[in-house]
């Protein structure tokens, strides 16, 4: 068996990284591009604590708490800006919020 | 040490953002009691708030030091940009009264969003460690994105705060993947220790490191509009409440880059020469866009924010210089651009009437015949913002320009200056509209100057002049605080 170090969690966390980017960069659907931001911000997590482990010193894994805090934040006011949205508009395809030229 | 959690002195070069969080909090409780009496109170107790954290960063500044263990550090560059902040958040209230009452949304969420979102952009510029960094991006970041689509019954404030949010959280994620891979390869992320790791024997791989500050300038350089991550800029000034593209153009833009000369002078100026390239590439591609997309637009919001995008082109040409000269360049501009483009948005605010109906250039017609003294500071801020002698715009450009002459970047300098001659058409434009045109139907419409507007376009007008014509007074405060913590 292979013995998992640090180098494959960088690996899941660089791959966890680009499938949010490539989410972020192709979906029309903003919920589904706030989740792709989750996915980048869990990718961080991941870095943050392997690196922890790896250099024996906990202040990865407090900056984790951090980032998992303000995910949450961000969640809350993304969605509920979200929602002021659709009542407006009707709609969550980004594609179709163009009132002002992007 | 848990008995040593925080010490008086730790407290003390806290107070600006503790005064300013309270407040928010307590004028969200005394909402329900103050409703229904004035609906100014809100404004004049975020108004007292925010003079209190003045004077509280002011106290700080004179027992300044580290505070938290080093996490803050309250020094002179903190403090100028933490005053500077503030003062943006007071400039950002005096028009806001007029704007609400017009619009009818006067709740006290909106300035407790102000307070918190000032607070955060204090602890930003204090910063000292990149876990401070990131609470301070984010506590002022959240806020900006709920203050963008703050008139949620406008489509318009719907979308603006939708992108806002959508892009900044993704440029956040961005930098913050950024900050965990500077964690790993220097096992510290306070600046100060970073910058020793790097310059220090045994440095970690200059690829990872390098990846690692491409990626926190993707995040920065979002949060200062900075081509190619600009796009988003004119959406959001465009659809946010006029007082709130204000404040998102000076506050939080001010609050990033102290960030972004703090990180890039500090820690990251072993790998100087590696990053020049970007921030240089960066400041060209920025004044060309914002230059020449201001040329085309009609709406005056996005004309500002196309502008905006080219002075931070402008500060990036002061970070590209790479010295102290130009750290105090870019603050001094830093300043002189709040004051203008605050008291610039200010105008425009007056102007829009009901539902911001009026936001077109030739709008502004024969301004002058109808409010003389709204026309004249409105050309006092444009001829700023082209750069006029006798205006703080001026002797900003010139320092920043200077600055990089010394550090050789005679190719960037050559084209900034073509820049402003480009930019000084767009602005000139609304001269000749203001002055030379018969009023229109929204100049016919105007209201009388409220007092508060009369402050908010009578305060920056004087800082402005005042930076024009006593320059050196700031300046030489920047230069004394230029020299940062290596």
């Amino acid at each position: 068996m292979h013995p998992i170090t640090t180098v494959d969690y960088l690996c899941l966390s660089a791959a966890l990284l680009l499938i949010g980017t490539v989410g972020v960069l192709t979906r029309r659907n903003v919920v589904i591009i706030l989740m792709s931001i989750e996915l980048i911000l869990n990718a961080v997590n991941i870095n943050l604590i392997a690196f922890s482990r790896a250099l024996e010193n906990l202040g990865g894994q407090i900056f984790a708490i951090f980032v998992i805090t303000d995910a949450v934040a961000e969640a809350a006011v993304g969605l509920g800006i979200l929602i002021a949205l659709f009542r407006n508009k009707e709609t969550v395809q980004a594609d179709e919020i163009d009132l002002l030229k992007w | 040490m848990p008995g040593n959690f925080a010490t008086a002195s730790d407290v003390i070069r806290f107070l600006p953002e503790i005064i300013l969080a309270v407040m928010g909090t307590l004028l969200m409780i005394l909402d329900p009691l103050l409703h229904r009496r004035s609906s100014n109170a809100f404004g004049h107790l975020s108004i007292l708030a925010l003079a209190g954290a003045l004077g509280g960063a002011i106290y700080a500044y004179l027992n300044g030091g580290p505070a938290f263990g080093g996490m803050l550090m309250v020094d002179g560059f903190a403090t100028f940009f933490g005053v500077l902040v503030i003062v943006a958040g007071i400039l950002t209230i005096l028009p806001s009264y007029r704007f609400l009452a017009r619009q009818g949304a006067e709740t006290s969420e909106y300035h407790a969003l102000l307070l918190f979102s000032v607070a955060g952009q204090c602890l930003m510029v204090a910063a000292n460690d990149l876990i401070m960094v990131f609470i301070g991006l984010e506590i002022s970041s959240i806020s900006s994105y709920i203050l963008a689509g703050y008139l949620r019954e406008d489509k318009r404030a719907n979308e603006a705060s939708l992108k806002y949010f959508l892009l900044g959280s993704f440029a956040t994620a961005f930098f913050l993947y950024g900050v965990a891979l500077i964690y790993g390869s220097t096992g510290t992320i306070n600046l100060a220790g970073v910058n020793v790791v790097l310059s220090g024997p045994g440095a970690p791989s200059l690829v990872f490191v390098g990846v690692a500050a491409a990626l926190m300038f993707v995040g920065l350089g979002f949060k200062v509009s900075a081509a190619p991550f600009q796009v988003w800029t004119p959406d959001v000034y465009q659809g946010a409440p006029t007082p709130i593209s204000a404040f998102l153009s000076a506050g939080p833009k001010a609050a990033a880059f102290a960030v972004f000369l703090r990180i890039f002078t500090t820690a990251f100026a072993p790998i100087g020469h590696g990053w020049e390239p970007l921030v240089w590439a960066s400041a060209l591609l920025s004044m060309t866009i914002g230059n020449f997309a201001a040329l085309q637009q009609s709406n005056i919001k996005r004309m500002l924010a196309y502008s905006s995008i080219a002075h931070a082109g402008y500060v990036l040409v002061a970070l590209t210089a790479r010295s102290e000269v130009g750290t105090a360049a870019a603050m001094f501009y830093l300043a002189a651009y709040a004051f203008m483009n605050i008291g610039a948005f200010a105008v425009v605010s007056h102007l829009s009437g009901k539902g911001e109906r009026y936001q077109n250039i030739e709008d502004f017609s024969g301004l002058a015949q109808k409010q003389p003294l709204a026309a004249a500071m409105f050309s006092i801020f444009l001829l700023s913002l082209i750069g006029v002698p006798l205006t703080g715009g001026f002797f900003g450009k010139f320092y920043i320009f200077k600055a990089a002459l010394e550090s050789h970047l005679v190719w960037l300098t050559v084209l900034g200056l073509l820049n402003s001659a480009v930019a000084a058409y767009y602005y000139l434009r609304i001269l000749v509209m203001m002055y030379m045109r018969e009023p229109a139907e929204a100049t016919e419409a105007v209201e009388p100057l409220s007092p508060g507007l009369r402050l908010a376009l009578i305060v920056p007008a004087i800082g402005t002049l005042f930076l024009g014509i006593f320059p050196n007074w700031v300046l030489d405060f920047a230069g004394k605080s230029s020299v940062l913590l290596k």
